[in-house]
Parts: structure tokens; C-alpha cells; sequence
């Protein structure tokens, strides 16, 4: 197996046995980056010399014979919306093309202390507005199996990153599927974790009661470790929670098919890569059920006047005073932050920056997001009732493969529509795993594992009996 | 469809600076938008309580003590403004 194939565990084995070394291993992937990421645009910053000293003082570490853990060595990347010390933080936005982070995000810290080599930052759909990768200011990530293709957004960088085995893994954020929809086409494995579950401090606020860390790897082992290197409660991030994962079920694993997921206009040919794996599943054992989340045609809508609603409000930061770009034409201050968030933000961030100022605004509060907020308990209160009865719903992750670039990029509402199978797990704040089911035409097909909070382990138990 | 009125008057509450072409791009595809999500009249809501968060969020507190800060991080943060003078960030006149 060729070094850059290896998964966490691989890498770990490989340099506790001295197969090869952590800066060995380190320039490997570093001349991967240079060699082959202009095809696919997954790195916006790549931090060659901050990897190379990390990789070091691993395997110094190794030399003296000290224990090292999981993820020492494993060289690393990291969406560029979470900050790294001294490392430039962009959110694939003008407005932040300057920005030098002044401290680490809780993720990077840990990460950091765990050893792991951080090769350098993402590329993703600007403040991570968008389902396709297309919307970054520093230009589209390609989808590394059909340069033709989209990877998928926002965690875009990410997930290309990885399937492309210039990364052994990497984090990306997940405010509506932005980890799940990417690693679904890109044919790698995606969790976005319980909301709550992982510290958001230091990860630069899309929607905040949406928005979650989550590990993008080659396998579920790999995803279990990152996830229990990065979660548990911080004192800089008030939703974060001490939390004790449950035990996986032991018994038969229960598995729900919300019926409401498998629409009349889907693409058939990913109906069946799904079906097909909910019969592998019941051939190992499970239970399948055939159960109803009835307002799940809702979850779309509602969660387009909940997240650009606290968009809006997140996006004020931006002013070109305290940080971000300043536009040079002059003018009072009403003109500063007129001319400098018309010059610095993207259409795709405007565009939803205004439809939360208008379903925020007076008059429309009510009918728009108080009406959105009341359907988001409805749509908890289904997945809640759903749960009693099973331990695990899978659905697609997507109706389609990926698409074309720029076949979805000229109207808004129907990249929208790409979000259709994600967007409720993040109203409920669920764990839910995008993992490699098949393939149509050559191109990955993702299946989604949702489960209660903070039962991960019987999505991992289910995943591990599908991968 | 919502007027280029209105869309002039969102763009200004939120500060963000519009040309006349695309105050008719974002007219149209805002109302796009505005069509879709009002299929949520068709939910019967009139029991059913707010959810502004999955999880129960509750206050956190701490001490209201100053917290020390290395000087580099304090001054890669005043760095950070586009418009300063020695460590004070300049700003247009508010009056």
C-alpha cells in the first residue's frame, strides 16, 4: 500500500513500528499538495513549514521511545472557516483574505495536542454558503473522481482533499449537510456530530444553533477517532456539553426507512445503491421498519428562514472596521459599511444576509421565522417519536450523484433543493454519518445513519456492518 | 414578488451596498425564495411552542474578571483592522 493510501490507524501503526517516519511521511503528502491539488483546488493555504516541525516533534517523541497517540504524525486538513493560530483564515471570502488568526479554535487545539500534522487549510463555498463548492472567492474545488464535477459543499476542500489521498483526513463544518452532501460525492465518510457535542469556539458562526465540527476519513474507525479527540465540553463555547456517548444497542440494531426519503423523482439508479444496502444491513441482522417523519417536506423550507435569519445576524461582524476588507472609496460611515460588504461578500452570502434581514424584520417576523421555528419542533418532535421505535433511520444522503459545475449554480433554489435529505438533522441537532454506499456511473453514492443525540455508537455499529 | 422598494430598504438595514442590476437580480431570485418558504402556512402550528435551539441552553456564567492576554495575540488582533493609529482602530467620524 502506498503511504498516501493509509488510513489513521495505518499511519499510527506504521510509525509506532518504524516503517517510516512522521517527516517522511509529512513530505510525502506536502508533494502531493504540490503536485496534483491545482487539478482539484482543495487547499486554499497549505502550511508546509508548521506540518514539518509538527512532524518532527513526533517523531523525536517516537526516538525516545515515549507512547504516542492515535493521531501523532497523521498529517491533517482543516476547513478554512476554523482558525490555527498564526495561519491565515480566509471562509473562502474576500472579505477575509488578510485575516491572520490570533488563537486556535478548541478543535485545533486538541488536534494539536494530540500530535497531529496540519498540512494546511480548505477550500470551501464563502462563510461555507453552499452545497456545490462553487461559491469560494479563491475560485471552485473539483470533484477529484470527475474534474468535471462538484465535490459538494461547503466542506468542499475537505472532502476533495481526502478522496484524493492528498489528506489523511480533515475537519469540516456542518450547518445543513455541508459535511454529509461533500463526502457523499466524494466517496469518503462524513459525521456531523450532536449539536453540542463539539466545542464551536474558534469556528467562524455561519448559523449558530445549526452549525457543527465534524471528521471527514477514510473509514468509521477513523471517524471514532477524531470525533472522541475533538468532542466534550468547553468553557469558551456556552452549547457545548459534557456528555457521555451511549453504549451501542446489542441487541437486534433497529433500523428505520422514513418513507418520506425515498421521493417519486429521485434519481432511481441511487434508490437502488440505497436499497441494496438496507438489504445488506437486514442480512446481517437488523430489523428494518418502514416508519414516517411526516413533516419532512417542511424541513427544507424551514431551515431556509432559520439559517439565513441567523446568517444575518452573524454576518453584521463584517463592518471593515474591527477586521475584513475596507473599501478604498470614500465616504461617511454609512458608506464604509455599504461599499465594503458590496466589495468584500460574495452573492450567495448577500443574498441570504438579505433574506434573514427580511424574515427578521418587523412585519414579517412572525409569518416567517417565529411559523419556522414552531414547524423546527414539529420536526424534532417526529424524529423523537421515530426514535422510540428504532435505533438508527438511514435515508440517501442525496437524490442525485454530483453535478455538473455550473449546472446549478445560476438559480439559488434549486442548489437549495440539494440539501432536501440533510437539513432536518441539523433543526433536531442529531449525529448523522455520510457513508460510501455504491456507485452510479462511476460516481459515489452516500447513505446517511441519523440516530438519537449522542448515540454515535449505533450509527458507527450500523456503519461498520455496511462499509 | 417583493418590490425593488423593498429590496432597497433590506439591503439598507443590512448595510449592504446594491447596484441598480442587481437590485433586479436579487428582486427576483429573494421572491424565488420568499414562494418556496411560504409553504410553512400550510402546518397547523397553533399548539405548538418555539424551538430556538435542538438542545436546552442554559446561561453560563463565570467570574467577571480580566482575563490576561499575551501582548503578541493583542496586537495581531488590533493588526487586524484595516484603519489604525498606533493601537487604536481608526473609524469615520459617527456625529
Amino acid at each position: 500500500m502506498e503511504l498516501e493510501e493509509l488510513t489513521i490507524s495505518q499511519v499510527h501503526l506504521g510509525l509506532v513500528k518504524k516503517k517510516f517516519s512522521a517527516l517522511e511521511l509529512t513530505k510525502t503528502f506536502l508533494d502531493r499538495i504540490e503536485k496534483s491539488d491545482k487539478k482539484i483546488s482543495s487547499f486554499i493555504t497549505v502550511t508546509g513549514d508548521l506540518a514539518l516541525s509538527q512532524a518532527k516533534k513526533v517523531d523525536d517523541l517516537i526516538s525516545q521511545g515515549k507512547k504516542i497517540g492515535k493521531l501523532a504524525g497523521v498529517p491533517m486538513a482543516i476547513k478554512d472557516n476554523i482558525l490555527v493560530k498564526d495561519v491565515r483564515c480566509t471562509a473562502g471570502s474576500k472579505t477575509l483574505e488578510n485575516y491572520i488568526a490570533p488563537y486556535d479554535a478548541t478543535v485545533v487545539k486538541k488536534i494539536k495536542e494530540e500530535g497531529a500534522v496540519i498540512l494546511g487549510k480548505t477550500n470551501l463555498d464563502e462563510f461555507a454558503m453552499g452545497s456545490s463548492g462553487e461559491n469560494s472567492a479563491f475560485g471552485p474545488t473539483k470533484n477529484p473522481l470527475d474534474l468535471k464535477r462538484v465535490p459538494g459543499g461547503s466542506s468542499s476542500g475537505s472532502a476533495a482533499a481526502v478522496s484524493a489521498n492528498i489528506s489523511v483526513f480533515a475537519l469540516g463544518a456542518d450547518t445543513g449537510g455541508s459535511i454529509r452532501l461533500p463526502a457523499s460525492f466524494c466517496g469518503v465518510v462524513g459525521f456531523k456530530p450532536t449539536y453540542g457535542a463539539v466545542s464551536r469556539y474558534g469556528l467562524i458562526a455561519m448559523a449558530s444553533s445549526l452549525d457543527q465540527i465534524g471528521p471527514i476519513t477514510k473509514t468509521i474507525e477513523d471517524t471514532k477517532i477524531v470525533f472522541e479527540a475533538i468532542s466534550g465540553k468547553d468553557p469558551m463555547d456556552s452549547t457545548s456539553l459534557e456528555f457521555k456517548s451511549k453504549k451501542p444497542n446489542i441487541k437486534k440494531l433497529k433500523i428505520g426507512i422514513p418513507k418520506e426519503y425515498f421521493l417519486k423523482g429521485m434519481n432511481k439508479e441511487v434508490k437502488k445503491v440505497v436499497e441494496a444496502k438496507i438489504e445488506k444491513i437486514r442480512k446481517a441482522g437488523a430489523k428494518i421498519q418502514e416508519i414516517s417523519l411526516p413533516h419532512t417536506e417542511y424541513g427544507l423550507a424551514t431551515y431556509y428562514i432559520i439559517m439565513p435569519s441567523e446568517v444575518s445576524a452573524n454576518m453584521a461582524r463584517y463592518d471593515g472596521i474591527r477586521y475584513g476588507y475596507l473599501s478604498k472609496k470614500p465616504g461617511d460611515l454609512l458608506n464604509v459599511y455599504l461599499k465594503s460588504r458590496e466589495e468584500g461578500l460574495g452573492d450567495e452570502v448577500r443574498r441570504r444576509i438579505m433574506l434573514g434581514t427580511y424574515t427578521l424584520s418587523s412585519g414579517y417576523y412572525e409569518s416567517y421565522y417565529l411559523r419556522a421555528q414552531k414547524v423546527r419542533t414539529l420536526i424534532q418532535e417526529d424524529f423523537n417519536k421515530a426514535f422510540q421505535k428504532v435505533d438508527v433511520i438511514l435515508t440517501p444522503v442525496s437524490p442525485t450523484i454530483a453535478f455538473k459545475l455550473g449546472e446549478k449554480s445560476t438559480d439559488p433554489l434549486t442548489m437549495y433543493l440539494s440539501d432536501i435529505f440533510t437539513v432536518s438533522v441539523n433543526l433536531a441537532g442529531l449525529p448523522a454519518l455520510s457513508l460510501p454506499a455504491g456507485k452510479v456511473n462511476n460516481l459515489p453514492v452516500g447513505v446517511q445513519l441519523i440516530s438519537k443525540p449522542f448515540n454515535e455508537n449505533n450509527i458507527f455499529k450500523a456503519g461498520e456492518i455496511l462499509e | 414578488m417583493i418590490s425593488k422598494k423593498e429590496v432597497e430598504h433590506i439591503a439598507k438595514l443590512a448595510r449592504l451596498g446594491l447596484s441598480q442590476s442587481e437590485i433586479k437580480k436579487f428582486q427576483k431570485e429573494l421572491s424565488s425564495v420568499l414562494d418556496y418558504v411560504v409553504k410553512l402556512k400550510e402546518v397547523d402550528i397553533s399548539k405548538t411552542k418555539a424551538t430556538s435551539h435542538s438542545i436546552l441552553v442554559k446561561n453560563v456564567t463565570r467570574k467577571d474578571l480580566a482575563k490576561k492576554e499575551d501582548l503578541k495575540t493583542v496586537k495581531r488582533i488590533i493588526e487586524m483592522a484595516p484603519e489604525r493609529r498606533e493601537r487604536y482602530i481608526k473609524v469615520k467620524a459617527v456625529l
